[in-house]
């Protein structure tokens, strides 16, 4: 590993400024995928600032009702909470149905946002990726891609995104609270994740020295009949090759509102919209969950090894909402 | 700012001074920035009952207690736990008594070669206060349920992240259910 200089800043803004000064500089919270990638040469920064405890730890309640998660709430605090259990049951199943128990314990919630695709091209320094070494080249394109994206990727990479936390923190409409140099600002998590396009290498719209603060769910009170359901290739501590999560508010068997997002299937959690659009005020039938499904993915455009990923979306999809409708 | 400036020359290696409680006992040591939990433990204090299997946070062979909860101690920079308890293996046994998991995974022959029964035995224990604390798990059929009852398939699913090359899994689970029923 390339030798760095630890740094413990005293608050966010002596944080913030510090990366600010130093292009090549990393922040670190639970470190379960920066370490491991520093360890591979993936990830070579020469500061790490460690921002673990200056951060909020804490899940608290938003005066519109919504809930603030410190951006330190580590992913196993944060799927046991009993306000998230309760009002937001997919960030609980989603968070449950990744990593280990271990690695929960260590892993934060702004850490789990940003944490970097696990496509093998990524991970493996001897072979050519756009988003490892822009302009390199993509292995994976025409390489092993079963596990990469079906949505949205473009001919510089097609890499898939890994988190289940930030797949049902789109369904669930969160903000993402962030601190630059010049103050805060507030993304809709719809808008933290970019699709590759010509610069995979960068993941989120975030510029470098803008941390992560906190999460904010918002209270609407349907997200209480929300579901995450993954597909992988164990029973467990396995990422997904498909995962959903979505809401569903339904009355008098007729859909009032709905939240889809897709997990595994593209560079950021995929927000189903167009599968939205065409349920809001329709029946919650089998026959137009299925059909919402297959105009989702119209513009699905798999990979030599991928193509289930297609079905298996609509299917997962499908089945997903039938739940959620059938348990009103 | 601008502190750290000086830090930057390339490849210059940089060391750090922390103090760890390790089983009790206070350790103060001198570390290169770069050095995990697991190096620091093993090859700078001599406690090796934390093992190294993947050292990427994937066997669990490594784990511990940091403060309280089971982690993977491979993926934990030594620098970023200055001032933390963590507790091993090594350190269960009490006045020559083996902790009661180290005793059923003795009677239950829970292991073949033993490279991961550290690790195995560590994270039951911090598994069991979790469920203790009633955090559900990804198997747990009612998400708002008050208390955790510890099945063959919560036991599974809760341990999923300590991998046994040897598959003493089918004794690994009787082990700790056995601690969990009492």
């Amino acid at each position: 590993m390339r030798p760095y200089a630890y740094v413990r800043a005293h608050d966010v803004e002596g944080a913030v400024a510090t990366l600010a000064e130093a292009p090549n500089a990393a922040f670190l919270a639970g470190g379960t995928n920066l370490v491991d990638l520093m360890k591979l040469g993936v990830e070579t920064p020469d500061v790490l600032v460690d921002v673990r405890r200056l951060t909020s730890d804490r899940v608290e309640d938003l005066e519109d009702g919504g809930l603030r998660v410190g951006a330190a709430v580590p992913n196993s605090v944060l799927a046991a909470d009993r306000k998230v259990r309760t009002r937001y049951p997919a960030l609980s199943q989603a968070l449950l149905v990744g990593a280990s128990g271990q690695l929960r314990n260590l892993a934060t919630t702004g850490g789990n946002l940003l944490q970097r695709t696990r496509c093998v091209y990524f991970y493996d320094t001897t072979t050519p990726c756009n988003k490892r070494e822009p302009g390199s080249g993509c292995s994976a394109i025409e390489g092993h891609n079963k596990n990469h994206a079906i949505l949205g990727s473009s001919e510089h990479c097609v890499a898939t995104h890994p988190s289940d936390m930030a797949v049902a923190m789109a369904a669930l409409d969160a903000f993402v609270n962030v601190l630059g140099p010049d103050g805060e600002r507030r993304i809709p998590i719809e808008d933290l994740h970019r699709l590759p396009g010509d610069e995979p290498q960068r993941d989120t719209i975030l510029e470098h020295c803008e941390l992560i603060t906190s999460v904010d769910l918002p209270p609407l009170r349907f997200l209480s009949n929300s579901k995450y359901r993954k597909v992988r290739e164990r029973a467990s501590y396995a990422f997904a090759l498909v995962s959903v999560a979505a809401a569903l508010d339904v009355e008098d068997g007729v859909v009032r509102d709905i939240r889809i997002a897709l997990g595994g299937v593209a560079h950021k959690p995929w927000r189903a919209t167009k599968a939205e659009e065409t349920l809001r005020g329709e029946p919650a039938s089998e026959e137009n969950f299925r059909a919402a499904a297959e105009i989702e993915l119209e513009d699905a455009e798999p990979l030599r090894d991928n193509a289930f990923k297609v079905p298996l979306a609509r299917n997962v999809m499908v089945r997903t909402l039938l739940e959620l409708s059938e348990e009103r | 700012m601008g502190q750290h400036n000086g830090w930057l020359r390339k490849g210059r290696i940089v060391d750090a001074e922390i103090t760890l409680r390790v089983d009790g006992a206070e350790r103060r040591l001198t570390v290169d920035t770069r050095t995990t939990l697991l190096d620091a433990l093993r090859e700078r204090l001599g406690i090796t009952s934390p093992k190294k299997g993947c050292d990427h946070g994937q066997c669990g062979a490594c784990t511990l207690l940091l403060d309280g909860r089971r982690v993977n101690s491979c993926l934990a920079l030594a620098v970023a736990y200055d001032g933390s308890e963590i507790i091993t293996a090594e350190g269960l046994a009490e006045n020559g008594e083996l902790h009661p998991l180290q005793r059923a995974f003795v009677e239950h022959d829970g292991y073949q070669c033993g490279y991961c029964t550290p690790g195995q035995i560590v994270s039951a224990l911090g598994m069991l206060d979790e469920a203790e604390a009633g955090w559900p798990s990804h198997v747990t059929e009612d998400l708002n349920v008050e208390e955790i009852v510890l099945d063959d398939e919560e036991i599974r699913e809760r341990m999923s992240g300590n991998l046994c090359r040897c598959a003493a899994y089918a004794n690994i689970v009787p082990a700790i259910r056995e601690v969990s029923d009492r």
